[in-house]
């Protein structure tokens, strides 16, 4: 049973046509990442997805119910977090800040939760009080995951977290997720970084705006062809 | 010169208060409000519409308010003028500014028709009141005198208070609850402002509420501190922008360290300029500040 689905969606900016009819489907509980070079759609995929573009063509299907174009508010309601590749930490806020940011929707009293995220991002609990604008990299990606974990989310989009981390910092945010994904959270990551596959269970390439090939994991790191053209081996 | 520091101290804290609303609404909506000036005429009238109505209702509170020189009628018409100018605050931005996002405006077209609001306001101060200048009360105003040359008029420790317990209150307002968190989110970076589920356009309105409240104070204020005249705010408009740009787009203490600044150098000034170049004085600084320091002396450095 798929807990998110997108079929047939034609979606881009103004006049410009980013995807060209893109059906894929997460399944509840698995990591299914998009993996595709610069400039193939991925980020247009979780943005019409969150309800930041409304698709022009195909539907969005989230948990049976239709939300395309629905806004990211009511979207973020539904039980969806959504980790954007940049700027996605208030650089003004301090990292406590930013998990209440992350909790404005809830009503209840979040810190319970707050205190769950600093125990599974230990490297952050030190600097509560710190401006998230001061933090190194890796500190920012796992405050900006912790954000959007506050409202206990279902599913998980997160828009290459490995970007402009170090190696053994991609390694630790990857083994993060896997993490999550064990406790119950579905995941869609897309990556430019082959190595996303390792901890993916399905995965599709993008290219274009065009899906290309879909797969298990396994089967598209063992397509001869497919490692060729688009993992860089 | 301490005379004239601690007249800068008063101007700045009116400048102050001033920029505080202009450089939130800069910072969360990156509008540069030009009727912010005649918004705060519109207040600064509006106090004296409804001191008007009450002294008419006579017995206290036509009388003055202890050593001060306005009434009581005055005082309570901090209440209406308050309201009112945060509704006008709000609804501004209902008709005018909301249908430009929607239609995805550019900031300058939304600066340009914050021209037209500030005079279509004026206009409306013209036609209501008329050119000449009115005042809350008529009459000599007490003077204390700390020492021989340096002499306050107690209406003046009235408007610092009030001045800077405004700025305060919306000072803990903005680090301390909930809303005012998610304004400086939403200053900070509106797109994860919205994927965090924050509700935009329910957080403008609270901008705009805050706004107009700061604008109200201020106006009356500054009403007491000179007089009321329909150019009063465009004019004052010139301070509060050189005091927004000194301290920084959408920092709140940048602009209070900024009015202050304004403040006591359109004073300091007149020891050695004549009075009328004052406003000059204000210009230079903001040139300064925009060729050494564009992002003011708070502001923040980009992400």
């Amino acid at each position: 049973m798929s807990t998110l689905r997108m079929e047939n969606v034609t979606s881009g900016y103004g006049s410009m046509e980013v995807l060209h009819g893109i059906s894929l489907e997460v399944p509840e509980g698995k990591i299914v990442t998009i993996l595709g070079p610069n400039g193939s759609g991925k980020t247009t995929i979780l943005r019409t997805v969150f309800g930041e573009i409304r698709p022009t063509e195909g539907r969005v299907i989230y948990r049976d119910q239709d939300i395309s174009g629905m806004h990211p508010d009511n979207v973020a309601r539904l039980g969806m977090g959504y980790v954007p590749q940049e700027a996605n930490v208030f650089a003004a806020l301090t990292v406590q800040e930013n998990l209440e940011m992350g909790a404005f929707l809830r009503n209840d009293d979040y810190r319970p939760r707050m205190e769950e995220i600093f125990g599974m991002f230990p490297e952050i609990n030190p600097r509560r009080k710190s401006r998230a604008g001061e933090l190194s990299g890796g500190m920012r990606q796992m405050l900006a995951i912790g954000r959007a974990l506050m409202l206990n989310p279902e599913t998980l989009l997160l828009d290459e977290p490995s970007t402009g981390l170090a190696p053994f910092l991609v390694d630790q945010i990857f083994e993060k997720i896997q993490e999550l994904n064990r406790s119950g959270v579905t995941v869609l990551l897309v990556e430019q970084n082959a190595q996303a596959l390792r901890c993916a269970d399905l995965a599709y390439i993008l290219e274009g705006g065009e899906k290309k090939a879909e797969g298990t994991a396994q089967e598209l790191m063992n397509d001869a062809e497919i490692a060729k053209h688009y993992l860089g081996r | 010169m301490v005379a004239l520091i601690v007249d800068g101290i008063v101007l700045g804290s009116i400048i102050a208060l001033g920029s505080v609303g202009l450089t939130l609404i800069w910072g969360i909506t990156d509008l540069f409000n030009c009727a912010h000036g005649d918004q705060i005429t519109v207040g600064a009238y509006l106090a004296l519409l409804f001191g008007g109505l009450f002294a008419r209702i006579g017995g206290p509170l036509a009388a003055p308010v202890g050593p001060f020189s306005f009434s009581w009628g005055i005082l309570i018409s901090f209440i209406p003028a308050v309201i009112l100018s945060i509704a006008l605050a709000i609804g501004i931005d209902r008709i005018v500014y909301r249908p430009m996002r929607k239609a995805g405006a550019h900031f300058i077209t939304a600066f340009i028709a914050s021209i037209g609001v500030a005079w279509g306001l004026r206009g409306i101060v013209y036609i209501i009141w008329g050119a000449d200048f009115h005042f809350y009360t008529e009459g000599l105003r007490s003077m204390i005198y700390i020492t021989d040359t340096v002499r306050l008029r107690v209406d003046e420790i009235f408007i610092m208070i009030v001045a800077w317990g405004a700025v305060a209150a919306v000072y803990l307002f903005m680090a301390r609850t909930k809303t005012g968190k998610a304004l400086r989110a939403l200053a900070d970076n509106p797109t994860l402002a919205r994927v965090s589920g924050i509700n935009i356009e329910r957080l403008l309105m609270w901008a705009w509420g805050v706004a107009g409240l700061l604008v109200a104070v201020s106006g009356v204020l500054y009403g007491i501190e000179t007089q009321l005249r329909p150019e009063m705010g465009w004019i004052f408009l010139l301070p509060l922008f050189a005091a927004v740009i000194l301290g920084g787009k959408g920092s709140i203490t940048g602009a209070l360290a900024g009015g202050l600044v304004m403040g006591i150098a359109q004073q300091v000034s007149t020891a050695f300029l004549v009075p009328t170049y004052k406003p000059a004085v204000a210009f230079i600084i903001m040139i300064l500040v925009l060729i050494f320091r564009p992002k003011g002396i708070f502001g923040r450095r980009s992400a």
